[in-house]
């Protein structure tokens, strides 16, 4: 068992300071642009993501699925998807609740067999090496179950044990460190708050220092400074393996994930970086201009300009200013007004919350 | 860094050591002993049931004879929680993406409940130093008398845990493998044997009759040790185990 490149703990209460620190450092995004991410808001729904799609590659592939597909009955909940995921690479599913997220994770960690299609792990078929792929891959299932009867201490050894781990106690002690078990490991697991239940799970999934981390919903339940600690742990170990978190949470995926992928009805509608997703957002870099003194020939004006989309009225002094391609042209439009009475000029950005909403309600329609 | 090795059985050992130190982990270890060893010493005493003092004979019959019976009750019970509960909570997910395999794991959870059986089976050995101590018994007669019993415990338990792999819910696992259980155990009574020997004929009475538990349990009970019995036994504990394994895994995930 090899020890993590970092020694950071998850603590109790840690300030929140240095939570927020550690995820805003988690946030440095890629910086290779994917090779075909969609430059147009509409065309975004159209295209289901190929692996050309996906982000410069960080490391070797360690996770290669190819059209898989798993069929409940009539209900297609994964229906032909394929992706390479890398050593390096954090990436997120979204996906409203039903739309396959959890049971391509079930596909890929090899609890389900694919009614078509294959996944490689780490260079071994799950259909012909699974328990070698399955060496490879530290999973947390959804709400992160556990036997609660088990002690912390307990419940890791028959993990460890399972996993023909030579050295656990160090191994015992190293997780537990890590993910800041060391008060509660003899206690027995059904006696945890939420919190902890859930880092219980994570410390399973670490145990082994897994070159593949596969993680549904790791957050999902746990209050602000849990949530933090988590994305921090998983900002630390995100160098040094292939990570694939399934989130509702979208704030979580701009915090820990340098890929993104949106997937609805089986299928995979997006998949890119969330810097590029927030970019087609439907507000993203829209300008809202505010004037002392009504201006009733003002959007007009604007909308005239060949960057200029549209330009949404407020009132005859407030107005939003849609630029074209979803570009940036608060100079452009700040040079025009410059002669203006302006009371206030502001530029959103766009919200992957939006993004989410636009591509999976459409889906659903 | 890992001595992992791959192979039908891998993880085994780590599945029978979890699960048979979870028979002591919570009371229900505990109480199925204390259950098993006061109903046993009541019907094995009883005047009414084992009569043991009255018969003034130094054997263990008296204790032998009730034995089905109260294992059609208990082993069930045992048998209920082993994959309803996994399933239920979730946890099968855990321990299927875990490098151990469907055999392994269904067998160690076997294993782990048969040598619980066993080891509650031998706690009514102070039975067995009294009838010693007050009379000469047929050791031999002792001894197979016990081997029936885990060999009972054991075709039990498998069917019991057929059940539990096609439910999540533990009631209605135990209800299930109860009524299997009885029917194997009645179908070898003299009288059902009788009835179906008239309505189905000769050809049908032996072949229920070599199909009957309580028929081979009764002859290794006599001090018989026959390989016919042994290999019924056997056969008739591997098939349910075989059944049961492809039932989990068509359910495992439902």
């Amino acid at each position: 068992m090899e020890e993590s490149s970092s020694s950071d703990t998850l603590t109790e209460e840690p300030p929140a300071e240095e939570a927020e620190e550690a995820a805003a450092e988690s946030v440095e995004p890629e910086e290779s642009a994917p090779d075909e991410a969609p430059a147009e808001e509409e065309p975004v729904e159209e295209e289901p993501a190929e692996e050309a799609a996906a982000p410069a590659p960080a490391g070797e592939t360690l996770v290669q699925a190819e059209g898989l597909a798993k069929h409940y009955g009539p209900i297609r909940a994964v229906d032909g998807i394929s992706f390479n995921v890398r050593r390096g690479e954090v990436l997120g599913f979204l996906g409203p609740n039903g739309a396959g997220k959890t049971t391509a994770m079930r596909l890929i960690t090899g609890f389900l067999e694919p009614d078509a299609g294959r996944v490689e792990v780490a260079g071994h078929d799950l259909a012909c090496e699974s328990l070698q792929a399955r060496q490879k891959i530290g999973y947390l299932p959804e709400n992160a179950p556990a036997y609660g009867e088990m002690t912390v201490t307990g419940f890791l050894e028959f993990i460890a044990e399972a996993r023909a781990i030579d050295d656990i106690p160090g191994a015992i002690a190293r997780v537990v460190a890590r993910t800041g078990l060391t008060k509660v490991q003899h206690q027995t697991i059904e006696t945890l708050s939420k919190g902890f239940k859930r880092r219980v799970g994570l410390a399973q999934a670490l145990i082994h220092d897994p070159e593949v981390l596969i993680l549904d919903e790791p957050t999902d339940g746990l209050d602000p400074n849990q949530k933090a600690l988590v994305q921090e742990l998983l900002s630390d170990l995100a160098a040094e393996k292939c990570i694939i978190v399934s989130t509702h949470i979208l704030d979580e995926v701009e915090r820990i994930c340098n890929r993104a992928m949106i997937i609805s009805q089986g299928r995979i509608l997006v998949d890119s970086t969330p810097q590029d997703l927030i970019a087609l957002a439907p507000n993203h870099n829209v300008i809202r201009l505010t004037l002392h003194e009504d201006d009733p020939t003002l959007a007009a004006r604007i909308e005239a300009e060949p960057w200029c989309a549209r330009v949404e009225t407020y009132s005859a002094s407030t107005i939003d200013v849609h630029p074209e391609g979803g570009e940036n042209h608060l100079m452009k439009l700040l040079d025009l007004v410059k002669e203006l009475p302006i009371q206030d000029v502001r530029l959103q950005e766009g919200r992957l919350e939006d993004l989410f909403r636009k591509i999976t309600e459409g889906v659903s329609a | 860094m890992s001595r992992f090795t791959t192979g039908r059985f891998t993880g085994l050992r780590a599945i029978f050591k979890r699960e048979f130190k979870g028979y002591f982990a919570s009371p229900l270890g505990y109480i199925f002993i204390v259950i098993f060893l006061v109903a046993s010493g009541w019907l094995t005493l009883s005047r009414d049931f084992g009569r043991f003092l009255e018969l003034r004979q130094a054997s263990l019959d008296s204790f032998f004879t009730y034995i089905p019976w109260l294992f059609v009750v208990l082993v069930p019970a045992v048998a209920m929680r082993l994959w309803a509960e996994e399933r239920k909570t979730g946890t099968v997910e855990l321990l299927f993406t875990l490098p151990v395999t469907l055999e392994a794991s269904y067998l160690g959870k076997f294993l782990a409940g048969w040598c619980f059986l066993i080891f509650s089976l031998l706690l009514s050995a102070p039975l067995a130093l009294q009838v010693a101590r007050l009379g000469d018994p047929d050791w031999g007669v002792i001894f197979t008398g016990y081997l029936g019993c885990a060999l009972l415990a054991a075709s039990y338990l498998s069917i019991g845990m057929l059940f539990s792999a096609i439910t999540k819910n533990q009631v209605v696992a135990f209800i299930l493998g109860t009524t299997a259980t009885v029917a194997f155990l009645i179908v070898g009574l003299p009288q059902s044997l009788e009835t179906i020997g008239k309505r189905l004929g000769g050809y049908a009475e032996q072949l229920f009759g070599a199909l009957s538990v309580s028929d081979h349990f009764d002859t290794l009970t006599r001090g018989l040790l026959e390989l016919g019995t042994l290999t019924f036994f056997i056969v008739f504990t591997l098939g349910w185990l075989v059944c049961g394994m492809v039932a989990l895994d068509r359910t495992k995930a439902s």
